[in-house]
């Protein structure tokens, strides 16, 4: 046990982190925030309208879409399917495509059947991803699933690849403009569509009468999503892109009823969970992604027992001062 | 060679001692209990039947690849199928009360839950050990079960988003310690990459024995608590309120869904554990609204998928089991969702069109009636220009509907075509419609107090679905009243009998008409 964990030594975890290497690890604290701040704005939404799961379920259905995308964009290149063209825009495609025919599957399941929508999100979740490792597998020789590339991206090779160059300058590495820039029009979009969005997801009734269409509203923001999701395949993999989409919010959720407090604690969220779990990673010698889910983890569970208006110690102290008439059945 | 399959005959037949043992709640769950055994024996007996009559071949072709699998010589693929069946019965059976309860996806968390679990299994003693594993993973997802009510019940959280981050969180735990213990490099870890994806050919006989305790104890469990099980999942204020332990029930659920969630992983891997629950449920509750026949459909189809994935990734080398299985699965519940008898779209599309145009049949009999209506009943034939006026719609359109009724032998092409005469039959459904449509708007402004000139566009829609016993309540409720609101005849049972005799010069008429 001893060698599984290492001794917590803060001049070596903490201190040295940003004295001796601080811009290495600055990078990749940076690259977390920014998926971490997009995924949670992003997720806002899904947690109001109570599709949580949809957002797993896209971050599972994009990887066919991935793989037609590359054997396409393989076979358009005229060169043999196995070269990666890991192009933006041939990824972006394949998960906008993946992403409207979940949305689609999901919506004609749940309409056309009496098969409730969890039960939709499972059957057309798990098959899409089924259908896209056999896809790869068939296409990818004989060799053994690379695992890696779906289910988990690694943040601690960002800052190893190739810097932007603007001017004849080094900016940042090509993986931070990328998100950054993902980043930057998130917020724009969320700021130029704020009352659609909000009005969509709080009162359908409402948002007709305005005139607002919210059928087009919900594919907008599944095929944005999708894009969130794809551009942060490379910093945190399909599982743990759904703590980066459901855990800043939830959070978030606990501290205030309104919306823009909610995107901005998110924002904070966002920012504490990179940094702890940078240190929480260099700590344990794991992975640096995962830490990074576990600490937004940590933070929702402190925010759970100590929140001002409904953490476990506030209600355990209503409990106490105003005892409920009777138990409640379990 | 022969270790493996002995397990299933034991237990089979350990399943039928239990089945006279215990007293049965109902016939349907025997017979799920019967056919699972049956297909038990089935797998068993077919290898000792097969097993040396095909000599030694060269796999080469597809062909001799199929021809090889169903020879079962290989021991990895008989422990495979074994293992793929095992957990299509499983998984087939929790899945069916998963589905109705709505906790769907609650599969899908638990099977990410576990993965801490695992890596703490595989620390205690640093090896794959199956059993250490098995605890492990099913503490970690019981956990898992317990924060998202905890989340649930504490918070405001809607369930989806509890689910989503005790699905992530646990997941990334797990995934910290894997990535700790790959650093450690002592032991055998290779076993843990194949929690991910699944791997059905690296199960050996301690799996299998795992597969079948846990797969039994499943069917045990939902064979004589099946009445609890049903009851607590329909109607759990019920259950509470007739004594039942409805919590107890659903923690034992969860107990058993995590057993399965764990026993699963192996085969078919993290991600696609759910699917084995979901879809063959699923599609056995298009097909179904019978509980035991849910859970029976949705057994056979678990263990259909699961052989069927098996076969098809043992004919190409590197083709992985779990993905062809969900395929597969996903391919009988797309069968169920466009050819289901009763539930299925095509047959829904069908139904929607045939009343459609029954409808529409039925308003352009209206429409001739009220064209007879208006010359007093004076002639028998309706011209198809009258028609037309009628239904305020063109003449080639009146034509069409003229054709229509003349196919579904309502009416009869009278002179040269261009008119139309009522068959008795079709006098009687015209009559009828007429009389729905009256007998509902005097109802209307009678019983309900609503305005005279508000009650056509509900009758317009209503006359088409009323019954005969309503319609005749209604007509005893008015008084055998003779007017509409609108001052029109209703025609009475009477009328419609000495019209139709005026009209063809008959007597009697079968059908609507004959008084009870």
């Amino acid at each position: 046990m001893s060698e599984l964990v290492p001794p917590f030594d803060w001049h070596y975890v903490v201190v040295s982190t940003w004295t001796e290497s601080g811009g290495y690890y600055g990078w990749m604290a940076l690259m977390g925030f920014l998926v971490a701040a997009t995924c949670g704005l992003v997720g806002n939404y899904l947690i109001l309208r109570r599709m949580a799961l949809v957002g797993d379920a896209i971050s599972h259905s994009v990887l066919p879409g991935l793989a037609v995308a590359f054997i396409l964009a393989n076979l358009a290149g005229g060169g043999g399917v196995g070269h990666g063209v890991r192009s933006p825009m041939v990824m972006f495609a394949g998960a906008l495509g993946a992403a409207v025919v979940t949305t689609i599957m999901i919506e004609e399941i749940h309409k056309k059947t009496r098969v409730k929508q969890d039960a939709a999100i499972g059957i057309t979740f798990s098959s899409l991803f089924a259908l896209g490792v056999v896809i790869i597998s068939l296409f990818a020789g004989k060799a053994h699933i690379d695992t890696d590339c779906v289910l988990h991206g690694e943040i601690t090779f960002v800052p190893d690849d190739l810097f932007v160059m603007i001017g004849g300058r080094e900016i940042a590495p090509g993986p931070i403009v990328r998100m950054a820039g993902v980043a930057g029009v998130t917020v724009l979009l969320i700021a130029l569509f704020y009352k659609e969005l909000l009005v969509s997801s709080f009162d359908s009734g409402l948002a007709a009468s305005l005139g607002v269409n919210a059928t087009v509203v919900h594919y907008g923001l599944m095929s944005w999503l999708s894009v969130v999701v794809v551009s942060s395949f490379e910093a945190v993999g399909a599982i743990l892109v759904i703590a980066m989409l459901i855990i800043p919010g939830a959070t978030a959720s606990l501290l205030t009823r309104r919306l823009p407090w909610m995107m901005a604690l998110t924002v904070v969220h966002a920012a504490l969970s990179s940094v702890l779990g940078l240190h929480l990673a260099i700590w344990l010698e794991c992975s640096v992604s995962a830490a990074m889910c576990v600490a937004a983890a940590g933070v929702f569970g402190a925010v759970w027992i100590f929140s001002p208006s409904e953490g476990l110690i506030r209600r355990w102290a209503a409990r106490r001062a105003d005892p409920p008439l009777e138990e409640p059945a379990a | 060679m022969r270790h493996g399959i002995k397990n299933t005959p034991g237990k089979g037949s350990c399943a039928a001692r239990q089945r006279h043992g215990a007293g049965f709640p109902s016939i349907g769950v025997r017979s799920i209990l019967l056919r699972l055994v049956v297909v038990a024996f089935v797998v068993c007996l077919a290898p000792g039947c097969l097993a040396d009559r095909i000599g030694d071949l060269t796999e080469t072709s597809v062909i001799d690849q199929a021809a090889r699998f169903f020879s079962f010589r290989d021991e990895s693929l008989r422990y495979a199928l074994l293992g793929t069946i095992l957990l299509g019965v499983n998984c087939g059976l929790l899945g069916g009360f998963i589905v109705v309860r709505k906790l769907s996806l609650m599969g899908d968390a638990l099977s990410h839950a576990v993965l801490p679990g695992v890596a703490i299994g595989f620390l205690w003693n640093m090896t794959k050990d199956p059993l250490a594993i098995f605890i492990g993973a099913t503490i970690a997802g019981l956990l898992g079960a317990l924060t998202v009510s905890a989340i649930t019940h504490t918070t405001k959280i809607k369930e989806d988003a509890a689910l989503g981050m005790v699905l992530s969180g646990y997941f990334a735990a797990g995934y910290c310690l894997t990535s700790m213990i790959g650093r450690l490099e002592t032991g055998n870890k290779a076993g843990i990459d194949h929690f991910l994806f699944g791997q059905a050919a690296a199960l050996n006989r301690d799996d299998i024995l795992l597969m079948s305790v846990v797969t039994a104890l499943t069917v045990l469990c939902v064979s004589l608590f099946y009445k609890e099980f049903l009851v607590t999942s329909f109607d759990a204020a019920f259950a509470r309120a007739v004594g039942f332990p409805a919590t107890l029930f659903h923690n034992g659920l969860m107990l058993l869904l995590a057993f399965s969630v764990v026993i699963a992983l192996q085969a078919v891997g993290v991600v696609l554990v759910s699917a084995m629950l979901i879809t063959p449920a699923a599609s056995a509750y298009l097909l179904t609204d019978r509980m035991h026949r849910l859970l029976t459909l949705s057994a056979l189809f678990g263990v259909a998928t699961g052989a069927i994935g098996a076969f098809l990734s043992f004919l190409e080398s590197g083709l992985p089991t779990g993905p062809l299985m969900v395929l597969a699965a996903t391919l009988v519940f797309g069968m169920a969702f466009l050819f289901g008898p009763r539930h299925g779209v095509l047959i829904r599309w069908w139904r929607q069109r045939s009343r459609g145009h029954r409808v529409r049949r039925e308003n352009t009999l209206k429409a001739v009636y009220q064209a007879l209506e208006r010359r007093e009943f004076k002639g028998e034939s309706v011209t198809l220009l009258e028609l037309a006026q009628r239904r305020r719609e063109t003449e080639e359109e009146a034509r069409q509907q003229a054709s229509a009724l003349i196919r579904n032998g309502l009416a009869t092409r009278h002179g040269t075509g261009e008119q139309i005469v009522l068959t008795p039959e079709g006098w009687l459904r015209a009559c009828e419609i007429v009389r729905n449509h009256r007998l509902w708007e005097l109802y209307l402004t009678n019983a309900a107090h609503i305005a005279a000139d508000h009650v056509h566009e509900d009758a317009e829609k209503i006359e088409h679905v009323l019954g005969e016993d309503v319609v005749r309540q209604i007509e005893r409720r008015l008084d055998f009243a003779k007017t509409d609101p609108h001052g029109r005849p209703i025609p009475s049972i009477d009328d419609m009998r000495r019209g139709a005799g005026g009209l063809f010069g008959r007597d009697e008429l079968v059908g609507y008409g004959k008084t009870t």
